[in-house]
């Protein structure tokens, strides 16, 4: 499993009801279902990533993010996720809510396009940055609406939601280095937050 | 590759011993169920795949009765290496309860007066129909079968049974069904039934000691319902505004356009085998279908609900559309139920469960592998 999800996956108590938004193969809820006793439930767009979480029986919904959630009640989860996802979806504030909505605590991960290496890509080379964690082109990248630590903590705040916990990655998706915590925004690959409304 | 040449079997399940108990009071007895089978029950009876067919179809699934040309209605979904693996799963159709091909229905003759039922035959509920579809399993010797799958009505079934039998069913494929009808599908039905009564030789349902039959009612109900069936854009490649004979219209009110000429076909050819009674009282029982009406019931069912269950809907469906489905997906989510939906994009409209559509047998097929990859004795299925 990737780092990162590993990292999201010890942030999720035993036995809790979660939602996984854009879940992908499954790795997460598979790895939850199995290791965590959890009661996992996937939802994705991708043709192939839904045949993958069937064959393997990771419970998969098919449904579109940006149309909202409504194939699920209000507060149905302990726990909903949004691994790598948010930058992909229309309306991030959209997205936010109506996870918020559905469960009672948000995990939400996403790359840091603060980082210094992107940002000394754009600036020395004035081109889009390619990274570990950004590794597809400009024009390759379902990445819509990418964004730094700073830009999604200012969200987070003009939708009234609580942090509760962050956690800053490196570039290969494990927990960035200790003095990271000391200029997040600029030394950080990503970060993985849990939220709540 | 396709099964090979099968035969209708028959069973009494329920008899004046231990009658079948309905949920509106009424008991029914003798019921005698004709079946098929295919593949083989392997020696834990594990591997039982229930195929609960929809409001117009029979046993005869899969397979041939002698004209290897003459199938069964679902022999591409069915057979050595297809998404029902006879190589694997021992797949078991009855024909309904309230049926006219082999099971008991309103065409049968009631043993207290002697005469066909007709409309006397009581009214039943999906529940009643899995209580039938329990019966064959037991029968079988299936006391817990692997799956059960259907479209549409049977798709229902599948539904029901995970609810009405906590830890029995292993999983249920629920394909382009309906939790609750709208009033545009109870409409259509309306019609249809409208049809068949106003039918001068429908005598009360009585048509049978008559000597007569509802044909023109029940045609034209047939051919109704079959226009829902299909979808406006898979009607305009099949037939256009084709003529049926040559390049210049006939300017009359026969059958010119070649649709005109495919639906008579369908209604005729539905007449050969189907019961006017039989399309009203299956009809019925989809529109008074809604197992989610309590919601404290439906709170205690889905709790307790054990089955995995995948449900399919087609986008170009509009007699069940896809709304349908997501309200049974956001049903069981909302309980704690674990469920996986697949909207299959096919051009097909609500028919496309019946077709050969790709996309949707490579998702039951990899669904029923890993049900049974999970749940069969890895010795049985050796």
């Amino acid at each position: 499993m990737r780092a990162d999800l590993d990292l999201v996956a010890r942030m999720v108590a035993p036995g809790s009801r979660v939602l996984d938004l854009g879940c992908g193969d499954g790795d997460l809820l598979a790895a939850l279902i199995r290791d965590r006793g959890c009661r996992g439930q996937g939802v994705e767009v991708s043709r192939e990533a839904l045949h993958a979480c069937i064959a393997r029986g990771v419970p998969v919904v098919e449904a579109d993010i940006d149309e909202g959630l409504p194939d699920f009640e209000d507060g149905a989860f302990d726990v909903v996720v949004l691994s790598q996802t948010l930058p992909a979806v229309h309306r991030p504030a959209v997205a936010l809510r109506e996870m918020t909505r559905v469960g009672r605590l948000g995990i939400v991960s996403f790359p840091n396009v603060g980082h210094w290496r992107p940002r000394m890509q754009l600036a020395m080379r004035g081109k889009m940055p390619v990274t570990r964690t950004l590794p597809q082109r400009w024009h390759e990248t379902t990445n819509i609406h990418l964004c730094t630590i700073r830009d999604f903590e200012a969200l987070a705040r003009a939708e009234d939601l609580t942090l509760l916990e962050r956690r800053l990655l490196d570039a290969g998706g494990g927990p960035a280095p200790p003095r990271a915590s000391r200029r997040p925004n600029l030394l950080a690959a990503g970060a993985v937050y849990m939220l709540r409304r | 590759m396709p099964v090979e040449q099968v035969e209708t079997r028959s069973a009494v399940l329920f008899d004046g011993e231990r009658p079948l108990a309905l949920d509106s009071g009424a008991t029914l007895a003798p019921v005698e169920v004709a079946y098929e089978t295919y593949g083989t029950l392997d020696a834990a009876a594990a591997n039982a795949v229930v195929v609960c067919h929809a409001l117009t179809g029979d046993a005869h699934a899969a397979g041939h009765h002698g004209d290897p040309s003459r199938r069964g209605w679902w022999d591409n979904m069915i057979g050595p290496g297809r998404p029902l693996d006879t190589d694997r799963f021992f797949v078991i159709c009855a024909n309904l309860l309230g049926g006219c091909r082999g099971t008991t229905g309103p065409s049968s003759v009631d043993p207290a007066s002697g005469r066909p039922y007709g409309l006397r035959f009581p009214l039943f509920t999906v529940r009643d129909l899995v209580r039938v579809q329990r019966g064959v399993t037991r029968h079988l010797g299936v006391e817990r079968p692997l799956a059960a799958i259907g479209g549409s009505l049977g798709g229902m079934q599948a539904l029901q049974w995970a609810l009405d039998a906590p830890g029995e069913l292993g999983a249920a494929v629920v394909v382009c069904a309906s939790s609750r009808l709208s009033a545009q599908n109870i409409a259509f039905s309306a019609v249809a039934r409208t049809a068949i009564m106003s039918d001068p030789d429908f005598c009360g349902g009585d048509y049978q000691e008559a000597g007569v039959r509802p044909d023109r009612g029940l045609a034209v109900a047939r051919q109704m319902a079959h226009i829902t069936y299909l979808s406006a854009e898979s009607m305009r490649r099949k037939f256009g505004r084709r003529l049926q004979d040559g390049d210049v219209p006939r300017l009359g009110f026969d059958v010119d356009f070649q649709v005109e000429s495919y639906l008579r076909h369908q209604g005729e050819s539905f007449l050969r085998r189907f019961d006017a009674n039989s399309y009203l009282y299956l009809s019925r029982v989809m529109d008074y279908y809604e197992p989610f009406a309590d919601p404290v019931a439906t709170a205690e069912a889905v709790s307790a609900m054990t089955s995995d269950v995948l449900v399919i809907s087609f986008d170009s469906d509009w007699r069940f559309d896809t709304a349908h489905a997501r309200e049974i997906v956001r049903t069981l989510a909302a309980h704690g139920a674990p469920v996986s939906f697949r909207e299959v994009a096919s051009p097909h409209g609500h028919d496309s469960f019946l077709l050969e559509v790709p996309e949707y047998h490579r998702t039951v097929a990899a669904f029923l592998d890993r049900v049974a990859r999970e749940r069969v004795p890895a010795a049985a299925t050796a």
